[in-house]
């Protein structure tokens, strides 16, 4: 004897607005980030002071050198938030039991990655904008304007792969070894794909393993708009970058669905 | 009319283990519109596992869960449901109000930011960081957010732990507040005081199975337990004869301490007096839950190993 009952059923299909969840979702969650200083100011300071150091006052070759590194310290500055903010803040809610809560809330899923990725494009665009004004500024960088803006839309959406490798390590890392482990795989990985000094200073073997890595591709693909790149055809980098996005967000997909979570 | 059984949740045959262990098996219960139905049991009993298998996070090995007649977990069901779990820790970085902004956004009609406040007393910590929070406003937060959408169906995972009393007493009224107010509430708890004042029922769960179920004052009278214990000389013997009295140990072989179990504490004592046995350090405790289980449990293997 079941009592289906419509006054219960009536309003099932009333829906909340997705836009105002994604508003506010990113909103808390920016807010958040730059309350939390150990977050914001390592990331910001970083790729700001490890360029000023390598890429402008001991610059071996002041004609090319502050405008190469520029480019690739930007790119090691947009993966970083990238890595982070997904990787490290998804493990941590995890391990509170703060994502569980999160999962069976109505909140939709698409909130969650939205807001993580509008917040690493503030932070991409704030890295960038220190970046570009020092190297203008202090690094005699001169560029055409079609050039500056085609740099920095590479370099906001080409931090995409790396929120899906961060997810990915968000939705598998404990909490408790997630930084160690994010910055083993960051620091690392943009150290061999060339971005802390120009990818031909290393051996050649370290060359040819670079081509592995997606920041490396990353990198000789903005560095293609200031013609300082090895010359590889655009279409690798895209799609080597495009098979990794689509490799993890496939995992992380997996990782999310998986029922039965411990 | 059947108005006033309209069924929120109905949970058939439900079965559940992980590895080689059966977590949950066979369990059958029903959650009615405008009721408090709490699942009590030890720990490992199961109680988290049947709450995440009705909240969509556990796939079931067998039996079916069905709430408004959807499949758990589905964004239609998530719509009309709030829950409380067991949460570490939140964010530290937001603010109360921040936190439960965010979460009345999840939901289609929220509460008003002002009733969440009049049922989770938040009011006067409305800015401060989540990592400010004691331990019991941070339960307080969880309550709010679980309730901030208004939703049909409410899950609160042991909500009391680390409260005082005042704050303990409080969301007790919320609780039945939001309850007259039409919400279906499966509580789970280990304080039995708790599930006594706010449930219609109570279901008992011991190893995965369900092993009562009934009104507070039926699951009671099951598990009533008072023991009396005094100092005497009286032989044991005199005791156990007691009317009333269904055990009775002494607690030293040395000094003469005694303990009396009774489910009908003051007529047992009644007996006791008549029988003129001089007594003195006399303590009545009611039996905790646990031992209650420990009861239950033990009339139940008896009664299945006379099958």
């Amino acid at each position: 004897m079941m009592m289906t009952d419509s006054s219960i059923n009536l309003n099932l299909d009333k829906k909340p607005s997705l836009l105002n969840i994604f508003y506010l979702e990113a909103k808390t969650e920016t807010i958040r980030l730059f309350r939390t200083p150990g977050f914001s100011i390592p990331t910001l300071l970083f790729p700001v002071m490890f360029y000023t150091f390598f890429g402008i006052v001991f610059s071996m070759n002041p004609a090319t050198m502050p405008t190469y590194l520029m480019i690739t310290y930007a790119v090691f500055g947009v993966i970083g938030p990238a890595l982070f903010s997904f990787g490290v803040g998804i493990a941590i809610e995890r391990g509170q039991g703060w994502f569980d809560l999160k999962e069976v809330s109505p909140m939709p899923a698409s909130a969650y990655i939205v807001s993580r990725i509008a917040l690493t494009f503030i932070f991409s665009t704030a890295i960038i904008v220190l970046l570009f004004g020092i190297g203008a500024v202090f690094g005699e960088v001169r560029l055409f304007r079609s050039q500056w803006i085609t740099l920095a839309a590479i370099f906001i959406f080409g931090s995409l792969p790396f929120c899906a490798i961060g997810m990915t390590l968000g939705l598998y890392l404990k909490a408790s070894s997630a930084p160690a482990t994010v910055n083993l795989i960051y620091l690392p990985m943009g150290f061999l794909s060339g971005l802390w000094l120009p990818i031909n200073f290393l051996p050649e073997f370290m060359q040819q393993f670079a081509n592995l890595l997606p920041p490396y591709h990353l990198a000789q693909l903005a560095l293609k708009v200031t013609d300082m790149d090895l010359g590889f055809p655009i279409i690798l980098h895209i799609s080597v970058l495009a098979a990794y996005t689509l490799l993890f967000v496939f995992l992380a997909v997996k990782a999310y669905h998986k029922k039965d979570k411990q | 009319m059947t108005q006033k059984t309209q069924t929120v949740a109905t949970i058939s045959n439900v079965g559940k283990s992980f590895g080689d262990k059966q977590v949950l098996s066979g369990i059958n219960m029903q959650l009615h519109q405008s009721e408090i139905l709490s699942v009590l049991g030890p720990n490992g009993a199961g109680k988290t596992t049947l709450i995440n298998t009705m909240l969509g996070r556990l796939s079931l090995d067998a039996g079916e869960i069905s709430l408004f007649g959807h499949p758990p977990g589905s964004m239609l069901v998530k719509r009309q449901t709030g829950a409380m779990l067991q949460v570490a820790g939140l964010p530290d970085m937001s603010t109360v109000k921040e936190h439960i902004e965010l979460f009345q956004s999840y939901y289609a009609e929220p509460m008003s930011y002002q009733q969440v406040m009049d049922y989770s007393g938040l009011k006067d910590i409305e800015n401060q960081y989540s990592k400010t929070l004691s331990g019991g406003q941070k339960q307080r937060l969880l309550f709010a957010l679980a309730i901030c959408g208004n939703p049909k169906l409410l899950f609160l995972d042991e909500p009391t732990v680390g409260m005082d009393i005042t704050a303990r007493k409080s969301l007790w009224k919320a609780i039945e507040n939001l309850k007259a107010n039409g919400t279906s509430i499966l509580l789970t708890t280990h304080y039995l005081e708790e599930a006594d004042r706010l449930s219609d029922r109570i279901v008992m769960l011991s190893r995965g199975k369900v092993v009562r179920e009934g009104t507070p004052a039926q699951i009671k009278s099951q598990i009533n337990t008072k023991k009396i214990r005094f100092q005497s000389k009286v032989n044991i013997s005199e005791l156990v004869a007691i009317k009333h009295v269904e055990k009775a140990t002494q607690l030293h072989a040395e000094n003469n301490y005694f303990e009396l179990e009774s489910t009908n504490a003051e007529e047992a004592l009644k007996e006791l007096f008549k029988h003129e046995i001089a007594i003195s350090d006399l303590t009545i405790v009611g039996a905790a839950l646990e031992d209650a289980f420990e009861i239950i449990n033990n009339q139940d293997s008896t009664s299945s190993a006379s099958e």
